[in-house]
């Protein structure tokens, strides 16, 4: 039998359902432009930095020290400063932060401690970083008299970080499947020689990509060195991890707070210095993450 | 078959004497195990020895400010004015400033969040979502202090100035919530997508059977679903918030206020902190000791919004995962 | 134990042998292991499913209970492995079948919360005598895992990992030779040894995880279900090399498929979870007598396929 469509038959929205889908697919319109404002706020961030700080921006900038006198001043005491900081924080989190991971992944008694250790990771990756500045100075720059040091900003640095780069870690260490962790016990390796040969080479891009997305933040981090004392004038090059020194931030926090308006150009110029190492970190680590999820 | 080209083979049972030796567990290979693990341990230890020490820190500094400064008037006095004759040490007006910008930066950021984190999870397909996610995730790695410059610069001077001209202060709580607002935005999206991605199909499936729309899917079935998601990034955003320094430093003035006005100049708690950095205060002096009085309070506040995201994630965890 | 009756060896294993366990015939005798270690106790001393192999004992399980945190998995499990045969485990899923396997190794060590009564005796020894270690243990009992999972390392890399581990200071291009022909691998990938292990098919993967194991010189291999995760053609291939793999090593295996288990085994354990899901061994004996002539109704059921 052909089936004839009934004529009072309609699948056509009408009515009350034509409003409902009316509304709903407007609102695809309404949330994709909400959605766009970060974006937006984003461009024009770009757009007016790029515009104050490109005039400034040439290699004298990133030669000469802070001036005085805003169009002699530049950025190279602030960028040896960054380097400093990064290499040495570098130095300290990735041995404590993949031993701390390694640790609660592999071989931690399972219990309280390990809770109690893993709440306090994740508390501590929340507190401000202005608390981390308040402990540096408290502990490494008056307690262990390092003064507002190279030392003293690393350390201070590394503590803040160190609560995601475990996080990370420890991410990275769970993506290693269970399987290989047995064929390698089955073997008769022990469980370090386990960890050592199969687990941390597993876990490597994955560790890589939190340490540099660690180094990101540590590069633009402001508040926890003016908080250790590091907002001097530096006019020389910071030569060993004693010698007082600014970085980046600090340096374009400087400029941007100067009562006078020629500084502002600086500020812009140094922060699209300061903009190029971040995003290249966070280009580093997305490429990284992507091998990582291809293997 | 060829000989075994193993040293040493063990094979067979011939010499039980040897094998029951060699079963035993081994001093030297054990002890390098144990060593090896108990400094991983020691790594392990570095998260908790910084927290105690911040505890230390910030207590230890805190009781003989207590000492010269009365705990009733640190939290029942309202004027904040450790500089200037009279000397007063009334928290509430910082806790003022830090809640101003707490108000207005969710007021903007809740909404675009969520547009958002929604947009993302219910309508973008595959291209929209690989340009719109990480754009939006790069908002996060922009260094706070840059975000300072924009809100001085741009925010501030070329787009609230012109608006309200004489009604707003040259420094004002709302230039810092407007870009605070901005640093937020990935932070509530991408963890309120999280959650919204976690919700199972099978329950939009069941609504669009029924004959739901694809915004009715979203904000009667998939939104109230991953509530706990949301509410967890709500919160962590505001720890956020009253943890970060560098914007209302720079943008909100550094006059203890007791209002809730946008358009007024405040101080907030970090804000007084940095603030007390960037001076002298001589080491010793209730000036210096408040620092550290207003760090613990900092510290408690941050990690009571944090200890709650964390217990709203676990619940949603629970429920899904 | 439900079933009561003796069973007599069949004809081909020599003498019958139904002797008690509490004088195995052929452990080579106890006297070097009396080092502080008493004769383990067993319940009641009895024979492993009421029935003793022939040959000499490779391990022996005695009065084995295994318990997980919240589960009591297996018990008073006592059964003889013998030398230098392949030995079939069979039974349902939840039976313990997988559990007993990996306490032959002490991989369950790896498992939180987890307790052991009894013994798993190797050449007399007590491998959860204290100060046993258990990486030594599994050096020298092999396991082949369910689903292949060569380390991401070349081949030759996933054949030398063990052997270095433990030791191995000899010439590794020959060793790695002597293992991936012993796993009949070689011919396949002589030519590129520096290939990842994981670009190979997954009957390959299985025999380089064979290979791997062989090359720390193992007596026994354990496999658990080492076909299940492999197409019939690499399952048949794998079969062959365990027939000549038997030659040398004692061979025990987990498996769910009965004709593997009649294809390949010399003897056969059926093992069913009791009423509160502990596993037990309900009838052991050689392959081909469980197969045609079981003596117990639940084997014969299950084989049968009118299980549950």
């Amino acid at each position: 039998m052909a089936a004839v469509p009934s004529p009072d038959l309609s699948l056509q929205a009408t009515g009350r359902v034509a409003r409902r889908q009316r509304i709903s697919r407007g609102s695809r319109y309404l949330l994709l432009a909400m959605a766009l404002i970060g974006v937006f706020a984003l461009a024009v961030l770009a757009v007016d930095t790029i515009a104050n700080g490109a005039g400034r921006l040439d290699l004298d900038f990133l030669r000469t020290y802070p001036s005085r006198f805003a169009e002699r001043a530049g950025f190279r005491s602030a960028i040896i400063g960054s380097a400093w900081l990064l290499v040495l924080t570098i130095g300290f989190v990735v041995p404590i932060a993949v031993g701390t991971a390694i640790w609660i992944e592999e071989f931690a008694p399972r219990n309280w401690l390990l809770s109690f250790v893993k709440l306090n990771l994740a508390n501590l990756a929340g507190v401000p970083s202005i608390i981390y500045g308040v402990l540096g100075l408290a502990v490494f720059v008056r307690f262990m008299e390092l003064g507002p040091s190279i030392l003293a900003g690393s350390l201070t640095l590394f503590l803040m970080i160190l609560p995601m780069t475990v996080i990370a870690g420890q991410e990275a260490i769970r993506q290693v499947p269970a399987s290989v962790r047995q064929g390698s016990l089955a073997l008769g390796a022990t469980p370090w020689q386990t960890v050592w040969h199969h687990v941390l080479p597993g876990a490597m891009p994955g560790i890589i990509t939190g340490v540099i997305l660690a180094m990101a933040r540590a590069a633009g981090e402001t508040a926890a060195l003016i908080m250790i004392g590091a907002f001097s004038f530096i006019a020389f090059d910071s030569l060993s991890i004693w010698d007082d020194f600014t970085a980046m931030p600090i340096q374009v926090y400087i400029w941007t707070t100067d009562a006078r308006p020629q500084f502002r150009p600086n500020a812009a110029a140094g922060i699209m210095v300061l903009m190029i190492v971040v995003l290249t970190f966070n280009v580093l680590a997305a490429v990284m993450r992507e091998r990582f999820r291809r293997r | 078959m060829a000989t075994s080209p193993l040293s040493g083979g063990t094979g067979g049972a011939a010499d039980p004497e040897g094998l029951a030796a060699s079963l035993r567990q081994r001093p030297f290979k054990r002890l390098r195990e144990r060593a090896i693990i108990w400094l991983l341990g020691l790594a392990g230890a570095v998260s908790l020895i910084t927290t105690a020490a911040i505890v230390i820190v910030l207590v230890g500094e805190t009781i003989p400010f207590f000492s010269e400064v009365s705990p009733r008037e640190f939290l029942l006095e309202v004027e904040w004015q450790p500089l200037f004759q009279p000397v007063s040490f009334g928290v509430w007006e910082l806790v003022a400033g830090t809640l101003n910008i707490v108000l207005w930066s969710m007021m903007i950021a809740l909404p675009i969040g969520l547009a958002s984190a929604i947009y993302l999870s219910e309508y973008a397909h595959g291209r929209t979502r690989a340009i719109l996610k990480p754009m939006l995730e790069a908002l996060a790695s922009v260094p706070t202090i840059v975000y300072a410059y924009f809100g001085l610069t741009f925010i501030s001077l070329d787009i609230l100035k012109p608006i309200f001209g004489s009604g707003i202060s040259v420094f004002n709580a709302l230039a810092a919530s407007i870009v605070m607002a901005v640093m937020l935005i990935p932070t509530i999206a991408s963890i309120s997508e999280d959650a919204m991605s976690a919700v199972p199909r099978e329950l939009r499936e069941g609504a669009y059977g029924l004959g739901a729309t694809r915004l009715e899917v979203a904000t009667r079935v998939v939104f109230p679903a991953a509530l706990s998601g949301v509410i967890a990034s709500v919160l962590l955003a505001i720890a956020r918030v009253v943890g970060e320094t560098m914007i209302v430093a720079v943008l909100a003035g550094s006059t203890p206020n007791l209002t809730l006005n946008p358009l007024e100049s405040i101080q907030t708690m970090t804000g007084y902190m940095l603030q007390v950095a960037l001076g002298d205060a001589a080491r010793g002096s209730p000036e210096y000791r408040s620092l550290f009085a207003v760090g613990l309070m900092l510290f408690l506040l941050t990690l009571v919004f944090n200890l709650a995201a964390t217990w709203f994630v676990r619940r949603f965890r629970e429920v899904y995962v | 134990m439900a079933d009561t009756s003796t069973r007599t060896t069949p004809t081909e294993g020599g003498a019958p042998s139904d002797a008690p366990a509490s004088t195995p015939p052929s452990t080579p005798s106890a006297r070097p292991f009396e080092a502080g270690r008493a004769p383990v106790p067993t319940r009641g001393d009895r024979l492993p499913g009421d029935f003793t192999p022939p040959e000499e004992a490779a391990m022996t399980v005695r009065g084995l209970d295994f318990h997980y945190p919240r589960q009591h998995a297996l018990r008073d499990i006592n059964i003889k492995f013998p030398q230098k045969k392949i030995t079939a485990l069979i039974g349902p899923s939840g039976c313990g079948k997988s559990t007993l396997l990996r306490c032959l190794n002490r991989m369950n060590d790896l498992i939180d919360g987890t307790r052991v009564e009894g013994a798993v005796e190797y050449h007399g020894l007590n491998l959860y005598d204290r100060g046993v270690d258990p990486v030594e243990v599994r050096r020298r009992i092999g396991m082949v895992f369910q689903k292949p999972n060569p380390f991401p390392k070349s081949i030759y890399d996933n054949v030398l990992f063990g052997a270095k581990v433990n030791g191995f200071k000899g010439n590794a291009d020959d060793l790695v030779e002597h293992s991936l022909r012993q796993a009949a691998l070689w011919d396949e990938v002589k030519g590129d040894l520096k290939k990842s292990g994981l670009a190979l098919s997954g009957g390959q993967q299985q025999r380089l995880c064979i290979a791997r194991a062989l090359a720390v010189e193992p007596e026994i291999i354990l496999m658990d279900e080492p076909c299940s995760a492999l197409d019939p053609i690499a399952t048949l291939k794998i079969e062959e090399l365990m027939r000549e793999l038997r030659e040398r090593y004692t061979i025990i295996i987990v498996t769910h498929n009965m004709q593997q288990a009649a294809r390949v085994s010399d003897y056969t354990a059926f093992l069913l979870a009791g009423e509160d899901g502990a596993g037990e061994v309900i009838e052991y004996g050689p392959t081909e007598e469980i197969f045609t002539n079981p003596r117990d109704k639940r084997t014969e059921d299950y084989i049968t396929g009118r299980f549950g």
